[in-house]
C-alpha cells in the first residue's frame, strides 16, 4: 500500500494544502485501505506548492508538485490504486528539478518535510532525542560546552556570536537560578527560516534547548515566539506536552538530576524584541526597549538572573552536533564559518523556498545551480542579505563564499536568513526606502538618532523617489548615517542604515538618474514613469473617469490617450484599468 | 459590533485569567482580553490595571507599544495585506492602492459601516505566492490588481448582502 504526505507547513496551507488533504480524506473514505495518509511540515519547494510525496514501501519516495482539490481523484484512481506514476505532475526523480535538493546539505532541515511534526515517535526514529541521551548518560557539562565550541557553531540570528562562548559565560556567571530563552521572534520581512523548522521539526529545537539547559546548569526556560506564527505556537505546546509525557522534559530526565522546563511566551508584535534585552523586557510584561550593555544578559538577563539566549536555527542544529560531535559539523564550511546555513529564497528567483548549504558556497551557486536562476531568465542584479539590517550584494560581487567575515566585507551582514534577489526590473532607491520605512516604524523611540534620523533619511529617500532629490541629498544620507550608527544603542539603530549605504556604494548611478534625470531605470517609482495605452485599451472609460486632473481622453468604445502634460502620475489609470492596457514606461 | 459601554463587563476567558501575582503577566492578558473582545478596550485596561495593581498609564503604553494590540474594534471583514520584501518586490502597492480605491480605507482603518478594516502584515509566509494578501483566514495569491478587484467586489456584495438579511 502506498502512502501519501501533504506538505502542511504555512506555505503549503496558504496554497490550499488543507483543502487538498481532506479531499485525500474524503477518497480514504470512499475506499478505506487504498492507501495510508500522512501530514508532513515544509518541504521546502514553495515554489510548487501544494506538494504530495507518495511512497511504497521500498524504493525513492517522489514528489508530485502543484496539486488541487481536484487532481486529487485522479491521483488515487491512477496512482495510488492503479500503479501508474502521473509523469506530467512529478517535480522529482529524472530530469526533473535537478539541483533543488541535490545540492543542499541538511543538518538543520534533516528533519523537515520527512517526519509528520506532530508524532514525537517518528521524531525519535530518526535518532532524535539521542543528542540529549548521549550528554546526560556520558558527557559532563564542560564537555557539551567543549564540543559545542570545536564545533565552530556561531548565533544563527544574525549576530554570529560563537554558541560555545556564550554558553561557557553563562555556565560561569554567578547564581543558582540561570534562565535559556529560544529567539523565536523572527521579524525579518521575506524571512521565514525559524517558523519552518518550529512547524516541520518542532522537537529538534525542543532538543537542543534541553542539551544548553543541561550544559549551563539551567532549569527554566521560555520560547519567545511570535503571536503571528499560530500554526508554530501549536505545534510547539504539542511537542511540550509529547516531550514531557516521554520523560525529555520534567523532572529526573532520563533517570538523571536533571531538571527542566519550556514555557511559550507570545510575543506582540515588535520587531526590536529581537535584540535580546528588549526581549527580556517584553516577557517581564514591559514595553520591549533595549537597554545598554553590559552587563550582558548571560550575567544579569531574565529577571536579572543569568540568561542564555540563542534562536531556533542554532538550537536547532545543537542535537545534531552532540550526536555526531563537534568534528563532524566543523568538516563542514570555510575556516572563519563552520557548519551549514539555512536561506529563505524570495524575490525574482525560480525556485524560491528554503535551501541549506554548507558556508563558503557562492551565492550564485545557490541562486543559479540550485534555485534555477532567475524569473523570465533576466540578469541577476542583485542580492539582498540580512533583511532590514543587512544590504543589497550587486551581482558582481556574488561568487564571494558565504561566510560571515566575506558577507560583512561587502557591507551586508549574513543575517537570519532571508536571501531576496533582485533583477533588472527592481529599483535599488525603492528597496532602501523599503527597508527604512520598516526600522522608522519599527523604532522603539528610546534614541534620539535612531528615532528621528531614521524618519529624516525615509523622508530623504521619499523625496529622491518622487523626483525631487538633489545631489546634497546623497551626502545627507551618508552623514546621518553614520550618526545613526554610532548613536544608537542596539542592533535595529546601529544597522538600519545598511540599506542605504549598500545601495548608494554600489548602485550610486541609480540615485543619480532619479536626481539629475528623473528616471527611474528600473520603471517602478511611478511619479517618475510615463502612462501609456496600448491597444488593448476597449474604451470602457473607466481611467477616464479615474483620472483626477481629466488627462485621459477618448470616445466610448475607442481607443484612449493620455495627455502628458496634464499627467501628474499618480497611477490610478494603471491601476483601475481592467485589460492590462495601460504602461508604465 | 455592540456597544461596550452598554454591556455588564465580564472578566475575560476564565481560564487564562487566574492571575497569581506572578511577574510577566501583563502581556497574556492584554492578549486573553483582545481574543474575547477583538480588541483592548479602556474598560479592561481598567481592570487588569485592578487586578495586578499595574498603573493604567503602564498598561496602556505596553498596549500601544506592541503592534499587535488595537484599542478600536475591526470590521467583520479584516483584509491583511502582506508587505514582506518578497510581495514588495513583486508589486504589494499596486495591490494597496487598488484596495484603497474600491474601498476608500487607508491602512489600520475600517470602514463607516464596520464591514471592512485593512491592516499591513510584515510576511504571511508565502512568499512563493507573491503579492499575497488574506481577506479573514482566506489567501489571495499572485494577484493583479483586475484580479484582486473582482475578489472585493464579491466581499462587498457578500457583505452588504448579508446585512440586509440582518436588517431584516
Amino acid at each position: 500500500m502506498k502512502t501519501v504526505k501533504v506538505g502542511l507547513g504555512t506555505c503549503g496551507i496558504s496554497a490550499g494544502g488543507e483543502k487538498v488533504f481532506r479531499a485525500f480524506q474524503d477518497e480514504l473514505k470512499e475506499r478505506p485501505n487504498s492507501f495510508v495518509l500522512q501530514e508532513t511540515g515544509c518541504i521546502g519547494m514553495c515554489y510548487r506548492e501544494v506538494l504530495v510525496e507518495v511512497s511504497n514501501g521500498s524504493g525513492e519516495p517522489y514528489m508530485y508538485g502543484e496539486i488541487t482539490p481536484d487532481r486529487v481523484g485522479q491521483m488515487v484512481e491512477e496512482d495510488l490504486i492503479g500503479g501508474k506514476i502521473i509523469e506530467d505532475w512529478l517535480v522529482t526523480g529524472e530530469g526533473r528539478e535537478v539541483g533543488f535538493f541535490e545540492n543542499q546539505t541538511r543538518i538543520v532541515l534533516r528533519n523537515c518535510g520527512k517526519i509528520d511534526p506532530g508524532s514525537i515517535e517518528e521524531y525519535i526514529e530518526r535518532d532524535g532525542y539521542k543528542g540529549l541521551e548521549k550528554a546526560l548518560k556520558n558527557m559532563t557539562p564542560e564537555d557539551v560546552i567543549e564540543q559545542v565550541e570545536k564545533s565552530g557553531l556561531r548565533g544563527r540570528g544574525g549576530g554570529g556570536f560563537p554558541t560555545g562562548m556564550k554558553w561557557k559565560f553563562t555556565r560561569g556567571a554567578k547564581g543558582d537560578k540561570k534562565y535559556i530563552i529560544c529567539n523565536a521572534d523572527e521579524g525579518d520581512p521575506g524571512a521565514f527560516m525559524d517558523r519552518s523548522v518550529l512547524e516541520s521539526d518542532p522537537h529538534s529545537v525542543l532538543e537542543g534547548m534541553a542539551i544548553a539547559a543541561y550544559a549551563i546548569g539551567s532549569d527554566e526556560s521560555y520560547i519567545y515566539c511570535r503571536a503571528e506564527y499560530p500554526k508554530a505556537i501549536a505545534r510547539l505546546r504539542q511537542a511540550i506536552a509529547q516531550a514531557k509525557q516521554k520523560g525529555f522534559l520534567g523532572e529526573k530526565i532520563l533517570g538523571s538530576d536533571f531538571n527542566f522546563t519550556i514555557k511559550i511566551k507570545e510575543g506582540a508584535g515588535a520587531f526590536v524584541c529581537g535584540e535580546e534585552t528588549a526581549l527580556i523586557h517584553s516577557i517581564e510584561g514591559l514595553r520591549g526597549m533595549p537597554r545598554f550593555r553590559p552587563p550582558f544578559p548571560a550575567i544579569s538577563g531574565l529577571w536579572e538572573k543569568p540568561t542564555n539566549i540563542n534562536n531556533v536555527e542554532t538550537f536547532a542544529n545543537v542535537p545534531w552536533i552532540i550526536t555526531n560531535g563537534g568534528e563532524a559539523y566543523a568538516k563542514y564550511g570555510t575556516e572563519d564559518s563552520k557548519g551549514t546555513k539555512v536561506f529563505a529564497m524570495a524575490g525574482k528567483v525560480k525556485r524560491t523556498g528554503l535551501v541549506e548549504v554548507p558556508m563558503g558556497v557562492t551565492i550564485k551557486e545557490v541562486v543559479f545551480d540550485i534555485c534555477g536562476g532567475i524569473i523570465d531568465d533576466n540578469e541577476l542584479k542583485a542580492v539582498q542579505m540580512g533583511g532590514p539590517s543587512g544590504g543589497c550584494i550587486p551581482a558582481s560581487m556574488c561568487d564571494i563564499p558565504i561566510d560571515y567575515q566575506q558577507i560583512n566585507k561587502t557591507g551586508a551582514i549574513m543575517g537570519s536568513g532571508g536571501l531576496i534577489v533582485m533583477d533588472s526590473t527592481t529599483c535599488m532607491v525603492d528597496v532602501a526606502r523599503f527597508f527604512l520605512t520598516f526600522t522608522q516604524e519599527e523604532s522603539c523611540g528610546k534614541c534620539t538618532f535612531c528615532r528621528i534620523g531614521t524618519k529624516r533619511m525615509l523622508e530623504i529617500l521619499v523625496r529622491i523617489t518622487m523626483g525631487e532629490g538633489t545631489m546634497a541629498d546623497l551626502d545627507n544620507l551618508e552623514e546621518l548615517s553614520g550618526q545613526i550608527k554610532n548613536a544608537s544603542l542596539c542592533g535595529l539603530g546601529q544597522t538600519a542604515p545598511n540599506p542605504v549605504l549598500t545601495t548608494l556604494k554600489y548602485f550610486r548611478e541609480e540615485y543619480v538618474a532619479h536626481i539629475e534625470d528623473k528616471k527611474c531605470p528600473a520603471h517602478e517609482c511611478s511619479a517618475l514613469l510615463t502612462y501609456t495605452i496600448n491597444d488593448k485599451c476597449t474604451g470602457c472609460v473607466v481611467c477616464a473617469k479615474a483620472c483626477p486632473t481629466e488627462a485621459i481622453t477618448g470616445e466610448k468604445k475607442q481607443l484612449h490617450t493620455v495627455h502628458q502634460d496634464q499627467c501628474i502620475k499618480c497611477g490610478k489609470c494603471y491601476t483601475v484599468c481592467r485589460f492590462d492596457a495601460v504602461e508604465k514606461v | 459590533m455592540a456597544d461596550n459601554n452598554t454591556q455588564e463587563f465580564k472578566p475575560f476567558n476564565v481560564d487564562l485569567w487566574k492571575y497569581d501575582g506572578k511577574k510577566g503577566a501583563l502581556i497574556p492578558l492584554l492578549q486573553s482580553a483582545q481574543d474575547t473582545y477583538g480588541y483592548v478596550s479602556e474598560k479592561a485596561i481598567d481592570y487588569i490595571s485592578h487586578v495586578t495593581g499595574i498603573a493604567s498609564a503602564d498598561i496602556y503604553g505596553v498596549v500601544t507599544f506592541y503592534a499587535q494590540f488595537r484599542t478600536k474594534p475591526l470590521g467583520k471583514n479584516v483584509i491583511k495585506i502582506c508587505n514582506g520584501t518578497a510581495c514588495h518586490v513583486n508589486g504589494a502597492r499596486p495591490i494597496y492602492e487598488t484596495i484603497q480605491d474600491e474601498l476608500d480605507l487607508t491602512y489600520e482603518e475600517t470602514s463607516d459601516d464596520g464591514l471592512f478594516s485593512l491592516l499591513s502584515v510584515a510576511c504571511i509566509g508565502c512568499c512563493s505566492l507573491a503579492p499575497v494578501i488574506t481577506i479573514n483566514d482566506e489567501t489571495f495569491g499572485r494577484l493583479t490588481p483586475p484580479k484582486l478587484r473582482k475578489v472585493i467586489r464579491s466581499f462587498k456584495r457578500k457583505a452588504k448582502e448579508l446585512a440586509k438579511q440582518e436588517s431584516e
